[in-house]
């Protein structure tokens, strides 16, 4: 079974890197930072299959596979966004190696570790940017948490003005309040609120 | 509420909304007031968290909206199950072009047969309604003989020589009754009022072709009316009119409501119209009544093949026939036929009180 996959993904990784122009994959780059759909999901038919495979042939499941590989994704967007960016492999070896970093990881974690068959298959070096992500990750956690426990409708007042980026009148509208004064002040005392939870638990991190 | 405008002015400073003099102007005040500086820096910390926050919600939910398109398109599989279900859809997506083709082809060719169908219909079904009168007509043939047979058979026991029973209804105070021609299968007639007074009767006129026939009680316990309340109307009724009879399908008088289906009777006979009510065997030779209490026509006969389809002889055939019967014998030249109804404002109930007087049940029988 090992050996099957093992050569599978390695005629994967040798005819994908043959078809692949440089140019495309910058396109899809591109799009992937941008949010535009289209570019996500070809990233996804590209790569999610072969992670898929890797991660069930190691103990994983159906939501392991698709976790680590969303987590990888996120990873590369945020390298593409970095202006220091550079991206000095193929998109797939660059997913795939990130990929194994974090299900060897979450292996370990669990207990569990597995030596997994490396050697064969292409990988970059991923650690640093590995770092970068798991600190983005856990102040993502942080305000993930400080959001969720803010409670409504500080949580919707909130992620319409700052995330969806509505403006204070049409706000006042969708919740309800009389003007956008009064929304304004709301807004107001639940980013204190945030910002508080937000910063205690970012300081302790700190 | 100080602290409100702070914050909106950091933000907007902040978001590079300010315009370059209130920039300067903000720009000052921090440098003199520490603490508004420190504010500054620490929420342009907290405003690019929630950026990255923003943007990793955005990035995390396009991804599980990608996720589940493509488990639905069936490109990628999470289980047996699930993957049944996408190879359904797989092959929709796959197929989706041919199935259109196959579905626009089997649309032209549905169109295609249908209008041939169409085309050559006409005169197939030209021929499936003359037959189907064809099997009217026997119908209604075996509907007489079944319904000579069978009051007959009810009326065997009481008085064995009644051949048959219907309903007739005065046209002259002086005891000239009219009835339908099939209801007269003997020789003489008993004519009952609604009381179950009997009197004798004489056939005065059959006219088989309008299936009409007059009748004159001659008894010595009739006493002649001098006006009939109710008019004899020589004009055609209107489609969708409303309008009763009055009947004897039992021995009682019984009243039943319709409307006028058709201004030509059965297969465009002109001289009947049809007549959507409830009838039943007796009725026949029963009076039918406009809203206005005038008699519009005679019940007749009813199609078998359909439900509440039944034929009446317009009124104006009461003309033709007597008429008909003055020009033949002089001593009929008295009849005179009401052409204006007394109950026309009346209602139903009222009206059916002053008119059922008038309409007898009519015992034919052998002498």
């Amino acid at each position: 079974m090992a050996s099957f996959w093992v050569t599978f993904i390695v005629v994967l990784v040798l005819k994908t890197a043959k078809v692949k122009s440089d140019t495309n994959e910058q396109v899809l780059l591109r799009g992937l930072v941008n949010n535009d759909s289209k570019a996500i999901e070809t990233i996804y038919k590209d790569n999610f299959n072969m992670i898929q495979a890797f991660i069930l042939n190691n103990n994983g499941t159906y939501d392991d596979a698709r976790d680590i590989f969303q987590e990888a994704v996120i990873t590369l967007y945020e390298k593409a966004k970095s202006e220091s960016f550079v991206l000095t492999s193929q998109i797939k070896t660059y997913i795939y190696s990130v990929c194994r970093r974090l299900w060897l990881k979450r292996l370990q974690q669990m207990g569990r570790y597995i030596s997994a068959p490396d050697g064969i298959e292409e990988t970059v070096p991923v650690e640093e940017d590995m770092e970068i992500h798991e600190k983005r990750n856990a102040d993502f956690m942080i305000m993930d948490r400080a959001m969720n426990s803010l409670g409504e409708p500080c949580k919707s007042l909130l992620e319409a003005y700052y995330i969806q980026r509505k403006g204070m009148t049409e706000i006042s509208v969708e919740f309800g309040y009389t003007n956008a004064d009064n929304a304004k002040n709301q807004k107001y005392k639940c980013l204190m609120r945030l910002k508080k939870l937000f910063f205690t638990q970012y300081n302790i991190g700190e | 509420m100080e602290d409100v405008v702070l914050m909106e002015i950091i933000e907007r400073y902040l978001n590079g909304a300010m315009l370059p003099e209130e920039k300067a102007y903000f720009e000052q005040l921090r440098k003199n007031t520490p603490e508004i500086d420190q504010m500054v820096v620490e929420h342009k910390l907290f405003l690019q968290q929630m950026d990255v926050y923003a943007e990793h919600t955005g990035l995390k939910h396009s991804l599980h909206e990608v996720h589940n398109s493509l488990l639905m398109k069936g490109e990628i599989y999470e289980g047996g199950e699930i993957s049944a279900r996408g190879k359904v859809i797989q092959l929709y997506h796959r197929y989706k072009k041919v199935i259109a083709i196959a579905a626009s082809i089997a649309g032209i060719t549905a169109l295609v047969i249908s209008g041939l169908i169409s085309y050559f219909s006409p005169s197939v079904n030209n021929n499936q309604l003359q037959q189907l009168s064809g099997d009217v007509a026997i119908l209604k043939n075996e509907i007489k003989r079944a319904q000579k047979s069978s009051t007959a058979v009810e009326t065997a026991a009481p008085a064995p020589t009644v051949l048959s029973t219907g309903t007739a209804f005065l046209i002259d105070g002086k005891g000239y009754l009219v009835t339908n021609a099939h209801v007269l299968k003997g020789s003489g007639a008993i004519v009952v009022n609604n009381r179950g007074q009997e009197f004798d009767a004489k056939i005065v006129h059959i006219d088989q072709e309008k299936d009409l026939a007059v009748l004159k009680i001659n008894d010595d316990d009739y006493k002649p009316v001098n006006s009939l309340p109710y008019g004899i109307k020589k004009s055609n009724v209107q489609l969708g009119e409303e309008l009763y009879t009055l009947g004897y399908p039992r021995d009682e008088i019984v009243y039943n409501l319709g409307y006028l289906s058709a201004e030509s009777g059965f297969n465009g006979d002109t001289a009947s119209c049809q007549i959507s009510i409830s009838a039943n065997r007796g009725n026949s030779g029963g009076p039918v009544f406009n809203k206005n209490g005038e008699i519009v026509g005679i019940l007749s006969t009813r199609q078998m093949a359909a439900d509440g389809v039944v034929f009446a002889v317009k009124a104006k055939g009461i003309y033709h026939l007597v008429d008909e019967l003055k020009k033949n014998d002089t001593s009929f030249q008295k009849i005179k036929i009401p052409s204006s109804s007394s109950v026309k404002g009346l209602n139903r109930v009222d009206q059916i009180k002053e008119v059922e007087d008038y309409i007898f049940l009519v015992k034919a029988y052998n002498e």
